[in-house]
């Protein structure tokens, strides 16, 4: 919303300065989003006048004037524009100005051997327009030398607020004066609309007729003005709206815009004589087309409110008038609507549309409803005073709502919501000063809020009034006490899981990165997902189609966007939910991460004390122990099955579980899937669900268990083994260790062997055992016995021989 | 008494010189163990004279016995001295050989390289900051349904604030209700003012999304929400809450605020806060000082029809909430300058703008200390 300071002087009377009443618009929540000051961007700029103009002796599209600025010797200037002529004034500027449009200072120069000591400027230069063609022409009695934005009435600084949507009423430029008024910053002066009296019936009648649909139009009010002269409106009304950004067109549609932003009160005007017959007001029928001011055809649906004559379609309702109705240069009797439209029906007619009119805007955020028949009368007044004309009785169809309402305010509210201590004189001057009506006494008043603020619902609304107007900054900051539960964990089990398993992750010499929680519907179907629920309707990049069914996609993706970019070795791993389906439930909260090329935990590339290898399925699994060990998995329990999901390689991968819960997944990613994704291997992954890590028992002391330390040396055995190629070496492992629970505290593969001197068939798997006495040093035979029921077990379990 | 042995002080001089000599030039370890054995062995010189004693008068062991016993004692202290000597030299020689490049570089160990993403650093920033003054932490789906992301925040259909969201919506389910990925983390407050009863104090970090792009806007940010209800909590402590929250965020001594009155449905009154820096720098923005403005959040006192939509009585219990962006706060603490760089995973950006595995953000320790 933009304005100009002498438009808001119409009605305000202040009385306080431009930069306090600037400043004082944000703290009261219109917020400035800036301040032109034409007159002081353009203050080098004078009138100039051209006292010859000679062409160029070395160039034929230009020429040598002199130019005259009321003081001092005439100036010299070399100039390329068409119209640059003796007795022309137009707008000079000194050397040492700064061009607008260019942001460059002139400097005095010379054009082709002949010396240039200023410039005469175009529209466009002057960042007025993007009017070219030629200087400015200026009019013959501009007085030489002075400040051009005098001359062309710019001295007037505009200002422009954000409007929340909840203040329609600061849409119009009286509104915004109230709030200042009520602010303390100058008086409001508030003319009451003289009625009209009609001199004639209106010869145009109009109807409201919904049927039994919803109706879309509360009141239609309309006047006829007959025996206009339509053309171009005054100065001070085209200077108005050219500052804030519009262009006059005639006076009749400059006084519709005029009061659009003066008062929050779009209006339009049909040409009488364009109009067949009476206005209906209806929904539109599907298919009806509207050729609209903005010279664009729109297409209509019942959902549409519209005004139509008898030949159809004039008017979309409350958004944009038609072309075929509208006022120009040769309209001598012309119609004036003021309606009332349902505001929704407005937003979603105009989403619909895509249409943004400055009507649109105020008739969906809400326009003063009391006012639709003031507004039509000072429409009336400002069209017979700037045209002429002769004004015809009112007709309104429908009825003007009556918005009055009361709440109940106890004026302990303004302290119990804001903790300011105002007392009753104040509360009830900031209420009057913006229009409410006061009634009852204290502790309880009775509030009537204006007809203008129909956001004003309850208590809680009038405590914001009270509190903007009369300050914000008088709220005084109040400590809060600390609470009963500062002291209690304020992380769930899964927020800190997740804070572990990020520093583990990255302790490891991961990098966290946080990707997009979409991915493309092609990639969510290589990992699991792809479901028509998860898919957005309207997704910001093909590619950023579907809801994430894993973390893996995405950390592939930039793998090799990292590798593009010249870094091949990364280790990346994300924190982050993914979603099987769009209800709470589906959501799971999972640390993945993946290694590509030689990032492997200790240490990526060549090294002099040894290259890294390329990164293995290994790598993942430790990766993903690391974590889960980090978040309190139990992970000396987890088995590993060999059923990862597709997206990894059937041969080098492996799902960690606790029986049927599958905590997390691990191994080298499947090449396909790789390829579909565009990024070359190798390439390792891991998926842990951290919602899936069963929470440790609620324990009643943090007190460890009791130490137990032998006083007796363990002892250590190795053992190597032949057993069949399929056969988990976890499978050797558990056998060993269930030999004799007791004795046996620990046993290691140390070796692994398939290949030259072995059936083609087995593998050697060696095994370091450690025993570890409790009550005495064990004999040799012991020893023997221990180590014979290892062999047994293991050969029992596995099939395995002991190799020769 | 056998002639052989009979000695006298002088021959017992001219051995121990003989000794003492071959101890002082055995260049090695073994060379003096042959001394030792020739002095002291079973067969020793020494020890022979040490064997005389026995065939001596005894007037005569007492003179010679102590001059005996003293020879032997003296060159053992010549031998363990040499001896020493020796294996100094040995062990010297040794070292000089034993020479590598210290300049060579190390393998950098993997906690070097890690990096935590700055939004998980500072979203633990500002638990750390909110859980001192009671604050849990509260998380919730990112598929919202309609209710809890507008209808429960008092957004009217249709509302023109609700048409600034810009919305990303999923297919219509069977009941004909289209699930949206939450605009904001408002949905967790309502989340949890439905299951918990007051006094409620909670933050609410998370992902939210907009579909919008540009360079100050991505379709995924983050945003964290403060919210508490209470008997009696009111404007001032909000105010006091961010007061806090900013000198302690910042790590300033102070920092001004400035609350501007605005509108968001789910809060009355509503404001907007601007604090306090000095942007004169360029590229650099101080807080705490200077004269320049930067709003940073959003906040206000819950609306009415929020604690009724959500099963509390406005008249019994009333609160604050505020919001802010998350990426937003982490850019102007730590001078990001483009949002979508935290989304794109370029391991240059994240090993610069990261941090180490260990450093924990503590109030004990200053946040980023």
């Amino acid at each position: 919303m933009k304005f100009t300071y002498s438009w808001l002087k119409d009605h305000l009377e202040p009385t306080a300065s431009f930069d306090e009443i600037v400043e004082r618009l944000s703290l009261i929540g219109l917020e400035v989003e800036g301040v032109e000051d034409k007159a002081k961007q353009l203050a080098p700029f004078v009138v100039g006048e051209v006292l010859t103009a000679e062409k160029h002796p070395n160039a034929d599209k230009l020429r040598v004037c002199t130019v005259s600025i009321g003081k001092g010797e005439p100036i010299q200037v070399v100039c390329g524009a068409p119209n640059a002529r003796a007795g022309l004034k137009t707008v000079f500027a000194a050397p040492g100005t700064v061009i607008p449009a260019t942001g460059t200072e002139l400097k005095i120069g010379k054009i082709r051997d002949v010396e240039s000591r200023g410039m005469l400027c175009s529209a466009r230069e002057m960042g007025l327009s993007e009017e070219h063609e030629g200087i400015i022409e200026l009019p013959a009695d501009a007085p030489v030398g002075a400040p051009f934005a005098e001359v062309l009435g710019l001295n007037d600084p505009v200002i422009e607020i954000a409007v929340t949507p909840n203040r329609a009423d600061c849409l119009g430029v009286s509104g915004v004066a109230r709030d200042l008024a009520a602010a303390g910053l100058g008086e409001l002066m508030a003319p009451r609309v003289k009625p009209i009296e009609g001199a004639f019936p209106s010869p145009v009648g109009v109807t409201l007729e919904f049927g039994a649909t919803s109706p879309l139009c509360p009141a239609f009010a309309l006047r006829v003005v007959k025996g206009v002269t339509n053309g171009p409106s005054p100065q001070w009304l085209q200077d108005r709206l050219r500052a804030i950004g519009l262009r006059p067109i005639n006076a009749l549609v400059d006084i519709t815009n005029f009061l659009t932003f003066d008062r929050n009160r779009p209006l339009h005007v049909f040409d009488l004589k364009k109009v067949k017959g009476n206005l209906v007001v209806r929904r539109a029928k599907g298919g009806e087309t509207l050729l609209a001011l903005d010279g664009k055809t729109y297409t209509l649906d019942e959902s549409m409110c519209v005004i139509a004559d008898d030949k159809g379609v004039e008017s979309l309702a409350g958004i944009m008038g038609g072309e075929a109705s509208g006022c120009d240069e040769t309209t001598t009797d012309v119609v004036i609507e003021s309606a009332l439209w349902d505001a929704i029906n407005i937003a979603h007619t105009g989403r619909k549309l895509s249409i943004n009119s400055d009507a649109r805007f105020r008739f969906e955020r809400g326009v003063d409803p009391a006012f639709t028949l003031p507004g039509l009368d000072l429409a009336t007044h400002l069209v017979t005073e700037l045209c002429g004309g002769s004004p015809s009785d009112l007709v309104l169809a429908g009825a003007i709502p009556d918005t009055t309402r009361t709440i109940a305010f106890p004026l302990s509210e303004v302290k119990r919501l804001s903790g300011l201590d105002a007392s009753e004189t104040e509360v009830r001057a900031v209420l009057e000063n913006l229009g409410f009506a006061l009634s009852g006494e204290a502790p309880v008043l009775e509030v009537v809020p204006p007809s203008w603020r129909g956001d004003i619902e309850g208590k809680a609304d009038l405590v914001e009034e009270v509190v903007r107007i009369l300050g914000l900054e008088r709220v005084p900051s109040t400590e809060l006490p600390r609470g009963a539960d500062a002291r209690k964990a304020v992380l769930t089990p899964l927020q800190m899981r997740s804070r572990k398993a990020r520093r583990a992750l990255a302790a490891r010499g991961m990098v966290e990165a946080v990707t997009w929680s979409f991915v493309s519907h092609e990639a969510a179907v290589l990992f699991g997902g792809g479901a028509p629920q998860v898919a957005l309707s309207n997704p910001i990049a093909a590619d950023l189609s579907d809801m994430r069914p894993s973390l893996l996609p995405g950390l592939i993706k930039a793998s090799g966007a990292n590798a593009a970019r010249g870094f091949a070795d990364v280790a990346l791993f994300e924190v982050g939910q993914t979603f099987a389906g769009d209800r709470p439930s589906d959501q799971r909260q999972v640390a993945a991460g993946i290694r590509r090329g030689t990032a492997r935990p200790a240490g990526a590339g060549r090294h002099w004390a040894g290259n890294a290898a390329a990164v293995d399925a290994f790598d993942a699994k430790a990766d993903a122990y690391a974590a889960l060990a980090a978040c309190g998995a139990p992970v000396a329990n987890l088995q590993v099955t060999t059923d990862a999901p597709g997206w990894y390689h059937p041969g080098r991968s492996g799902t960690l579980r606790l029986g049927s819960n599958a905590m997390a997944h691990f191994g080298e990613i499947h090449p396909a899937v790789l390829e579909a994704l565009d990024v070359s291997g190798p390439l390792v992954g891991f998926e842990i669900v951290l919602d899936r890590i069963p929470e440790p028992k609620a324990k009643a002391t943090r007190v460890k268990p009791a130490l137990d330390l032998s006083p007796f040396q363990p002892v250590k055995r190795d053992f190597a083994f032949l057993v069949g190629r399929e056969v988990a070496a976890a499978d050797i492992l558990r056998a060993a260790q269930g030999a004799d629970k007791k004795l046996v505290s620990g046993v290691g593969v140390f070796d692994l062997y398939e290949g030259k001197g072995i059936d083609p068939d087995k593998k050697s798997v060696a095994l370091e055992v450690t025993l570890q006495p409790r009550e005495r040093t064990l004999t040799d035979k012991e020893i023997e016995d221990v180590a014979g029921r290892i062999v047994a077990e293991v050969a029992k379990k596995t099939g395995a021989t002991l190799r020769a | 008494m056998s002639d052989t042995a009979v000695t006298d002080q002088s021959t017992l001089s001219a051995l121990e010189e003989d000794i003492e000599s071959a101890i002082l030039h055995t260049g090695d370890e073994a060379a003096l163990e042959e001394v030792r054995i020739s002095a002291l062995g079973k067969k020793g010189s020494v020890s022979e004279l040490l064997k005389s004693l026995g065939g001596m008068s005894p007037d005569e062991r007492k003179v010679m016995g102590p001059a005996i016993n003293g020879l032997r004692d003296r060159v053992q202290g010549l031998l363990s001295h040499r001896r020493a000597a020796l294996k100094s030299a040995a062990l010297e020689a040794r070292l000089a050989t034993e020479r590598v490049d210290m300049t060579l570089p190390v393998r950098e160990a993997a906690a070097e390289l890690g990096r935590v993403h700055p939004i998980a650093q500072v979203t633990e920033e500002l638990t750390a900051i909110f859980a001192d003054m009671g604050f849990s932490v509260a998380e919730g789906p990112d598929i919202e349904d309609d209710f809890h992301n507008f209808t429960a925040l008092n957004f009217p259909a249709g509302h023109p604030a609700r048409e600034m969201h810009d919305t990303f919506f999923l297919p219509p389910g069977p009941d004909g209700e289209r699930k949206v990925l939450r605009t904001h983390t408002s949905p967790v407050q309502v989340r949890t003012m439905q299951t918990k009863t007051p006094p409620i104090r909670v933050i609410c970090p998370g992902r939210t999304y907009r579909c919008d792009s540009d360079q100050t806007h991505t379709p995924m940010f983050h945003q964290v929400e403060g919210l508490v209800i209470d008997k009696g909590a009111h404007l001032g402590h909000l105010k006091w809450v961010l007061e806090e929250f900013c000198k302690s965020f910042f790590e300033v001594e102070g920092v001004k605020m400035r609350f501007r009155p605005s509108f968001f449905p789910f809060t009355e009154p509503s404001m907007e806060v601007d604090i306090q820096c000095d942007r004169s720098r360029p590229g650099e923005i101080r807080f705490g000082e200077g004269n320049d403005w930067l709003e940073i959040l959003g906040c206000g006192m819950v609306h009415p029809n929020v604690l009724r939509n959500c099963g509390i009585d406005p008249d019994e219990y009333q609160g604050f909430a505020w919001g802010m962006g998350i990426d937003r706060i982490a850019m102007l603490k730590y001078g990001m300058s483009d949002l979508r760089a935290f989304f794109e995973a370029d391991v240059r950006w994240l090993s610069h703008y990261g941090f180490r595995p260990l450093d924990f953000p503590t109030l004990a320790g200053g946040l980023s200390a």
